[in-house]
């Protein structure tokens, strides 16, 4: 029985493995999100007592507009790369890492400013609950984020990032993710549910 | 039989590495296969254990106002052998059944992420082993030592700090979560794989109904368990931080955990279940020598089930006090992912109808799902209609829908697939005459003890309860209920013994020894490291038929 | 008559009628007693009997499958190679289809009827409250609070009666459940719920806390005690009263408001105000006690009191640690609460 199998060169093209598997992790985290998002409506109004949205929270457009500008120089950044652009790639991660640390100060000042000005905390009510945990998760992973591109940042100034044009789009992709929640979260939680 | 010759025939067996080396090997593995029968391994391990808390809950329900167990160890039976059931062995027999058999049947030298596959699979048995670890160090209201004993589905407020102090609860919640990363990581890895290591010619439209169904089951986990774990860490803050996620007394509400949960929950046990088509969908078609009758429509009823599944999670929650629409709205959804549901039932006696039926051992197990899984669709269909399911819910009678299908379904389609791969993954056969003990003990005493449930819930015994009382109607049923387990018991030891003696003198099987028609069937039993040594390239959905056909290959028709 | 005899009078009366009455143990959901449960009933008879069909027409197909295509044994052929039928696969789909048409309409039907009533101008309603593990039972209009018994009037066709439920939770997630009456309504916190009964026959009914709620879930049983319309009236003029006074109990009634009993339970009447337990203050026209843990008789009182751990173990009444003399003046004043 002659085998009647070869290895062809050439026409057959699948999707890149990496792109699926980032693809499918990002629709896992867009599952987990959105039912953190489903409570915070669901609670919307029902607390029992303490400080409301509209008492309490500010627009924050300063650390939006950070973060969605990380997402533009992240997208620089990987051009830069894929064009084995070693200076540009290091300095637009950076700057990507600088806006990401600005929003993150930012959350922390807004939260500080909630716990001790307006004494809202995580236990206060059910606003309280599903706001710090809402934003909370959602800054745990602009953190993993920040994590990664730090890792990519120190790797590029070694070196090691060049010809990895098609990892750090990967990594692009997630960072994209988290300010696409982030313009969820800003929505529902400072513009409709304030 | 046909065989395709390969390339470097080994002329002697070479010596075995030492022991230490070897079990160093299965430890650092990424290997598709290996990892695939550590996790089946692990599952039936898991499935034992689960097996004999079961035989201890029978034994004290088996007489009225039991005192083999007391309450507490009743409700951490309970609790641990639903969560072992579902989350130990329900999820790893899908990951090690995905993750042996897909990239051989598309062709593949591994998965495509092998380091991933590893993790998953040690993350799984980490939970695994987390969960236990709660009979030796969680803390409940009884002391010291308790696993958890809120249910297997952990309804809130009973799981808040208030009513289950210590830590045993905090044992399923991370346990449960920590599994659960190892079955994403599974499902990921299976749709990359699936979507961009075929071989060539495989489109989508050509790849087995066996890798359809992973992927579908793969789809369906990425996208429900994050409810799951979302609701448990939303638990946890409640717990250790004083969120009010579940807590009623700060205005919480207790059916948002439902909620959660079932919407976690209900494509879970399609998640379960699906695998068990897979293998069936292999199994049927090979013994009834016909291809899959309705290919097509196989397909589309898969998608249609994994599609549906999302949209029919209150049915877990009539009695909760739901509205009227919504409680009709469920009601509608429930049946009506039934329909694909039934269209494969439909489509696989169509594959056996016209054929020539061989019943060796996987294909008892088929033809016996079958018969049970049609029974479990049924009273599904009855408890869909909401007011009957007013009186049937949290019953004996679900409860026996339940095991119906999961272990009259999903498991007799795992023991057949365990029954028609072991010899591709170990080079020898099962024997047949265990094999058939293995089936016709598990027939007898499942139906003895289950379709006898049944009736102990029309008769209003409702689940979860330690003992009953007498004059109540159910002592005779609970006693018949309870011999059925040695059954049961018996015929997983056959399995067992079975396994443990064909792995080294079982009947040598070769490449192909059910004359079958998958690209897994092309290489050596075991598979060598790399699979094959030429990347096949197919132009039908059964390439081993074309090649054994040349005249009358499926191309043609497809 | 002073006040003690008159009350002993209609105890006596009650409780030879109440043997009188059939106690219903079973309960059988295909044994419906009121009208949810008779709904629920008949239609289950329809999909029971499409299930039953569809069962027959598919099993029988496998079964003639397994039988007239068996391989013969020496056959090595393989057969006609069938992929598949259009028009076979619309049939099969269609069908159901139109089937789960009509059982949702069916299935319609019963839930509005059942969930859209609402009660009725002087409908009797009662309020149930799940606590882990018994059932506190107010009926408001009347001015009564009990436990883990819930006594209705019996309806019928001529003079409909029913009662309507309140479901409320004060801890975790409960479930009332009695199958001859009605089908199963969840009682959880912060939600509260409504169902509705109207019993046709007299008689006592058993039925269970069908949600698991905890280590006593199992011990956490219901009673619904259907009563004619004058029985009835008895028994809500004598839970309307202040618990009895009995002089041969006062020793065991000072005993027990100077014990800590007070801080959980209430009895009518006295400075015993607890709302945590079980009101007391007719304890001894219940059939039971521990909400149907054991019946309730004198001995069984005693060892009620003197340990309850022993027999519900994990319930939520410590044991008092009471010494001789309470024990015995306690349960002396505790049987006196008719």
């Amino acid at each position: 029985m002659t085998p009647d199998i070869a290895v062809a060169q050439g026409e057959w093209t699948l999707p890149d493995r990496g792109k699926v598997g980032v693809a499918c992790l990002i629709a896992t985290e867009f599952a987990l999100f959105t039912i953190f998002l489903v409570a915070y409506v669901f609670y919307l109004g029902k607390s029992l007592s303490g400080p409301n949205p509209g008492q309490v929270l500010e627009l924050p457009l300063w650390p939006t507009f950070c973060l969605l500008s990380s997402s533009l120089t992240v997208g620089i950044a990987e051009r830069a790369l894929k064009r084995s652009r070693r200076r540009g790639f290091i300095v637009w991660t950076g700057v990507t890492i600088l806006l990401g640390l600005e929003f993150l100060r930012q959350t922390a000042l807004e939260w500080r400013h909630l716990i001790s000005d307006w004494h809202l905390t995580i236990t206060t009510n059910l606003f309280g609950t599903t706001f710090y945990s809402l934003v909370g998760l959602h800054a745990s992973h602009v953190v993993l984020g920040l994590t990664l591109l730090t890792f990519t940042f120190a790797l590029g100034l070694r070196g090691s990032m060049d010809g990895q044009g098609r990892r750090f789009e990967l990594l692009a992709w997630y960072w994209h993710f988290v300010d696409a929640v982030w313009v969820a979260v800003f929505t529902i939680v400072y513009v409709v549910g304030r | 039989m046909a065989t395709i010759g390969y390339i470097g025939e080994q002329l002697k067996e070479p010596e075995a590495p030492p022991v230490p080396s070897r079990l160093h090997d299965w430890l650092v593995t990424v290997d598709h296969k290996r990892l695939g029968i550590m996790y089946i391994a692990t599952a039936l391990f898991f499935f034992a254990v689960a097996g004999v808390l079961a035989a201890l809950m029978r034994i004290q329900l088996a007489f009225p106002n039991g005192t083999f167990l007391p309450p507490q160890v009743f409700n951490r039976l309970f609790t641990m052998h639903g969560t072992t059931m579902v989350f130990l062995v329900g999820m790893p027999f899908f990951a090690g059944l995905a993750n042996y058999l897909v990239p051989l049947m598309i062709g593949a030298r591994d998965m495509a992420f092998p380091r991933l596959n590893a993790f998953g699979y040690w993350m799984f048995l980490f939970g695994g082993i987390l969960l236990y670890f709660s009979y030796i160090a969680g803390e409940g209201l009884a002391g010291h030592g308790t696993a958890p004993d809120v249910g297997w589905f952990a309804y809130a407020p009973l799981t808040e700090r208030a009513f289950s102090r210590g830590t045993s609860t905090d044992y399923w919640i991370l346990s449960i979560i920590v599994s659960g990363i190892g079955s994403t990581s599974s499902a990921i890895n299976v749709i990359a794989t699936i979507v961009s290591m075929r071989c060539k010619g495989m489109t989508l439209a050509l790849m087995p109904l066996f890798v359809w169904l992973m992927l579908v089951v793969s789809a369906m986990v990425v996208m429900v368990l994050p409810p799951l774990t979302a609701a448990q860490i939303m638990l946890l803050l409640d717990r250790y931080l004083g969120a009010h996620f579940f807590d009623t007394q700060a205005g919480g509400s207790a059916v948002l955990w439902q909620h959660f949960f079932w919407l976690f929950g209900h494509p879970e046990v399609y998640v379960l279940m699906l695998p068990g088509f897979a293998c069936a969908s292999e199994i049927i078609p090979v013994f009834s020598r016909k291809p899959i009758f309705g290919r097509a429509a196989m397909i589309g009823a898969t998608i249609a089930i994994g599609i549906l599944a999302v949209g029919v999670w209150a049915h877990h929650m009539f009695a909760v006090g739901m509205a009227p629409v919504s409680n009709i709205f469920f009601a509608a959804a429930t049946m009506l992912v039934g329909v694909p549901t039934g269209i494969k039932i439909f489509n696989w006696v169509g594959t056996m109808y016209g054929g020539k039926l061989r019943f060796d051992t996987p294909m008892l197990f088929c033809v016996a799902f079958l018969f049970q899984f049609l029974i479990a669709g049924l009273t599904g269909v009855m408890m869909a209609a909401a007011p009957l399911d007013w009186q049937l819910t949290d019953s004996y009678f679900v409860v026996a829908h339940f095991h119906y299908v999961l272990l009259g379904g999903l498991l007799f389609t795992l023991f057949g697939a365990v029954y028609y791969w072991f010899p591709k993954a170990t080079g020898r056969m099962l024997n047949e005459t265990l094999g058939k003990w293995h089936f016709w003990l598990l027939v007898i005493g499942f139906h003895i003890t289950f379709d006898t449930l049944h009736f102990a819930g029309i008769l209003g015994m409702p689940r979860r309860i330690y003992t009953y009382a007498a004059g109540r109607g159910w002592e005779g049923l609970n006693l018949v209920a309870s011999i059925g387990v040695i059954f049961q018991a018996a015929g997983v030891a056959c399995l067992i013994w079975n396994i443990i003696h064909s792995v080294r003198k079982g009947a040598l099987a070769g490449d192909d020894p059910w004359d079958a028609w998958t690209l897994e069937w092309a290489t050596t039993s075991p598979p060598p490291e790399y699979n094959f040594v030429v990347l096949p390239e197919v132009r039908s959905s059964r390439p081993l038929w074309d090649l054994k056909h040349p005249e009358d290959p499926d191309w043609k028709y497809e | 008559m002073n006040l003690s005899r008159q009350v002993a009078c209609l105890w006596c009366l009650s409780i030879a009628a109440a043997s009188a009455e059939p106690v219903h143990p079973v309960g059988n959901i295909f044994d419906p007693q009121a009208t949810p449960a008779e709904s629920v009933y008949h239609l289950s008879i329809l999909v029971i009997s499409v299930c039953a069909a569809i069962f027959f027409v598919v099993a029988g197909l496998l079964t003639f499958t397994i039988v007239r295509f068996r391989r013969k044994t020496d056959d090595h052929d393989e057969p006609a190679q069938v992929y598949g039928s259009s028009r076979i696969e619309i049939a099969w789909t269609v069908i159901p289809i139109l089937i789960v048409l009509v059982l949702t309409m069916a299935t319609a039907r019963v839930v509005s009827a059942i969930q859209g009533r609402r009660a009725e101008a002087n409908a009797l309603q009662v309020t149930v409250i799940g606590h882990q593990w018994w059932w506190e039972i107010r009926y408001g209009d009347l001015g009564i609070i009990t436990a883990n018994e819930l006594h209705v009037p019996v309806s019928s066709a001529a003079k409909p009666a029913p009662t309507f439920l309140r479901l409320e939770s004060a801890d975790v997630a409960h479930s009332f459940w009695v199958p001859q009456l009605s089908g199963k309504t969840d009682l959880i916190p912060n939600h509260p719920n409504n169902m509705w009964i109207d019993p046709r026959q007299e008689g006592t009914f058993l039925g269970n806390c069908a949600e698991y709620c905890g280590m006593q879930h199992a011990n956490m049983l219901l009673r619904v005690i259907v009563q004619s319309p004058a029985e009835f009236g008895k028994w809500v003029a004598a839970q309307k009263l202040n618990a009895a006074l009995d002089s041969r109990a006062d020793e065991g009634r000072e005993t027990f408001l100077a014990l800590s009993c007070i801080s959980c339970h209430t009895v009518s009447g006295t400075s015993a105000a607890g709302t945590f337990g079980p009101d007391l203050s007719h304890m001894m026209s219940r059939e039971t006690l521990g909400s149907g843990a054991i019946p309730n008789t004198p001995a069984n009182l005693r060892a009620w009191v003197r340990d309850p751990q022993a027999i519900k173990p994990g319930n939520l009444m410590p044991n008092m640690q009471l010494n001789a003399l309470e024990l015995d003046e306690v349960v002396a004043y505790l049987s006196s609460l008719k």
